[in-house]
């Protein structure tokens, strides 16, 4: 690694690893309801390894993001992705909800693509010639090379995916963390999402993905996470949908 | 042509329109990160809080500059301590301290006898910008336009995906803030020539017009730019030749320039076969 990749990587440490991890909501009110979104946090995830974290909503899905992205400090705890706190890597890409970008922003999908590039740039210097090389490779092989002149607003819910996932390839990202990407997606379009994710396992990227869907999240992932505030489950599909593990992530909300 | 070049025998014309030519650039090229992030009703408070430091500059015989820097920066550290370290949300605490600030500003203008003309500094004195006026006009305005290309791609990213730029481990909070000081120091730029009350305008109408016309940013830009410029000159002979003040002149050319792109735009949404045309 360069120094222009942010800190190096600890030999060996897993990927990703949480230790008690604590933290508030991040608004810091919610005054009558928990006052935590993640409580006691714990679990540990390998290099390469797909990942889809399904619960309710509260259950702390978008906070667990923001600490392993760095963004978020835990309250009390350790989270440490290979072998650092995240704050310092910049091999961490976090693909936002859909609902939480401005499509009609003045931006072109090669521009958001070129975006994933500003940390390997730097500071006061312009794209070179790798970072223009490293933008048509992420946007070709996503599929939307001929989409690169396009504002984003025009482009489909599934296109606008892929170029998000394409910035996080132009970003040389190893840890993906994909916020409910196929939400108001049509099955193609899931299909398109979730081979590229099995596309990356060959680059050994590891992605965390949170969804709903639990019978997605059995088909196509390595593992599940079932959270609700604590990791209610942690493991293989059959081990995890469990009816006793779902009671347990899903009935508590309700009541 | 005559019409045209027959003012340019008075300095003073020259001069504005020199003024208006780089506060229509600066203005218009800042503007459109303040449109697209939303950051209107911030700057036409930090253009009203500056008052009290422009007066405390004129009592003590400093370049009025100076004092409304001081206070665009205090207003936009107020607005982040407050938006920070209280449960305020933002358009709250900027309210507060926006209110706060111009009545102490108008508090020192009438309590001291003062020669300043608070009409001079609501609406702008675009004929009486002097050399130094221009000279300032012109470093300040450089300034702000080198630190918006050095950092082009930076605020680009802040601007769009605050959190891509957080997980690129960018700068955000210095870039927040540099991006605050701007204003401050764009609106000391334009204060001679629109005055306070309409410096919203110029900030803010260039760059919406330039969005109706382009989907990217460089061109957004530039066009907004133009239309600064346009609007800029119009104005000054707009004031010279009916006689109207030149600061709400260099308003309402860039607002009849709006309307007239909002009906193009309009139209050309209606042509069949061109639904979502818009040139990139």
């Amino acid at each position: 690694m360069t120094p222009d990749h942010g800190i190096p990587h600890e030999p060996g440490a897993p990927t990703l690893e949480a230790h008690d991890v604590w933290a508030a909501y991040s608004d810091g009110l919610a005054s009558d309801g928990p006052r935590h979104a993640l409580e006691g946090v714990s679990f540990r995830v390998e290099r390469g390894e797909r990942v889809a974290v399904v619960g309710p909503n509260g259950a702390g899905k978008s906070t667990l993001f923001r600490l392993i992205a760095g963004t978020l400090r835990p309250d009390r705890g350790r989270l440490e992705v290979f072998g650092q706190g995240p704050a310092g890597h910049i091999c961490i890409a976090y693909v936002p909800q859909r609902t939480q970008v401005d499509w009609r922003f003045p931006v072109t999908v090669e521009d958001v693509v070129m975006m994933g590039r500003v940390g390997q740039i730097g500071l006061l210097r312009r794209p070179g010639r790798g970072d223009w090389a490293a933008t048509r490779a992420a946007l070709a092989r996503v599929g939307a090379a001929a989409l690169a002149h396009k504002q984003i607003g025009a482009l489909s819910g599934g296109q606008q995916q892929r170029v998000f996932l394409a910035r996080a390839l132009a970003q040389e990202a190893e840890l993906v963390l994909l916020d409910e990407p196929l939400n108001g997606l049509d099955a193609p379009s899931q299909e398109a999402i979730l081979a590229l994710l099995d596309d990356l396992r060959r680059d050994d990227v590891t992605v965390l993905l949170a969804t709903h869907d639990l019978d997605l999240a059995a088909e196509r992932f390595d593992r599940i996470m079932l959270l609700n505030r604590r990791i209610v489950a942690f493991g293989p599909p059959a081990a995890v949908l469990h009816p006793d593990s779902l009671l347990r992530a899903y009935g508590a909300i309700r009541n | 042509m005559n019409w045209l070049l027959q003012p340019l025998q008075y300095d003073f014309i020259v001069r504005a329109l020199l003024a208006a030519v780089i506060v229509g650039v600066v203005c218009s090229v800042l503007g459109v990160y303040i449109v697209l992030r939303g950051m209107a009703f911030l700057g036409d408070a930090m253009s009203h809080t500056i008052l009290p430091g422009v007066v405390a500059a004129y009592f003590l015989g400093w370049p009025l500059a100076v004092g409304a820097l001081v206070m665009g920066v205090l207003t936009a550290l107020g607005i982040g301590l407050l938006t920070r370290r209280t449960a305020l949300k933002e358009d709250t605490a900027i309210g507060v301290i926006f209110a706060g600030f111009f009545a102490l500003g108008v508090a020192m203008l009438s309590a001291g006898a003062s020669t300043i003309d608070l009409a001079h500094f609501l609406f702008g004195n675009l004929l009486g910008v002097s050399s130094g006026d221009l000279w300032l006009t012109a470093g300040l305005g450089g300034l702000v336009l080198a630190t918006i290309f050095l950092f082009y791609k930076e605020f680009l990213v802040l601007s769009f995906d605050p959190l891509l730029a957080a997980t690129l481990r960018l700068p955000t909070t210095f870039l927040h803030y540099l991006l605050l000081l701007l204003i401050a120091v764009t609106i000391v730029v334009a204060l001679q020539v629109v005055g306070v009350s309409l410096m919203l305008a110029i900030l803010v109408t260039p760059a919406a017009t330039a969005s109706f016309v382009t989907h990217r940013l460089p061109t957004m830009m530039a066009v907004a730019a133009l239309i600064g410029v346009v609007s800029g000159v119009a104005g000054v002979y707009a004031g010279y030749y009916l006689d109207i003040a030149s600061g709400p002149a260099v308003v309402l050319a860039a607002t009849a320039i709006f309307l007239v792109v909002l009906g193009l735009t309009a139209v050309r949404r209606r042509l069949p076969g061109r639904a979502t045309g818009a040139p990139s």
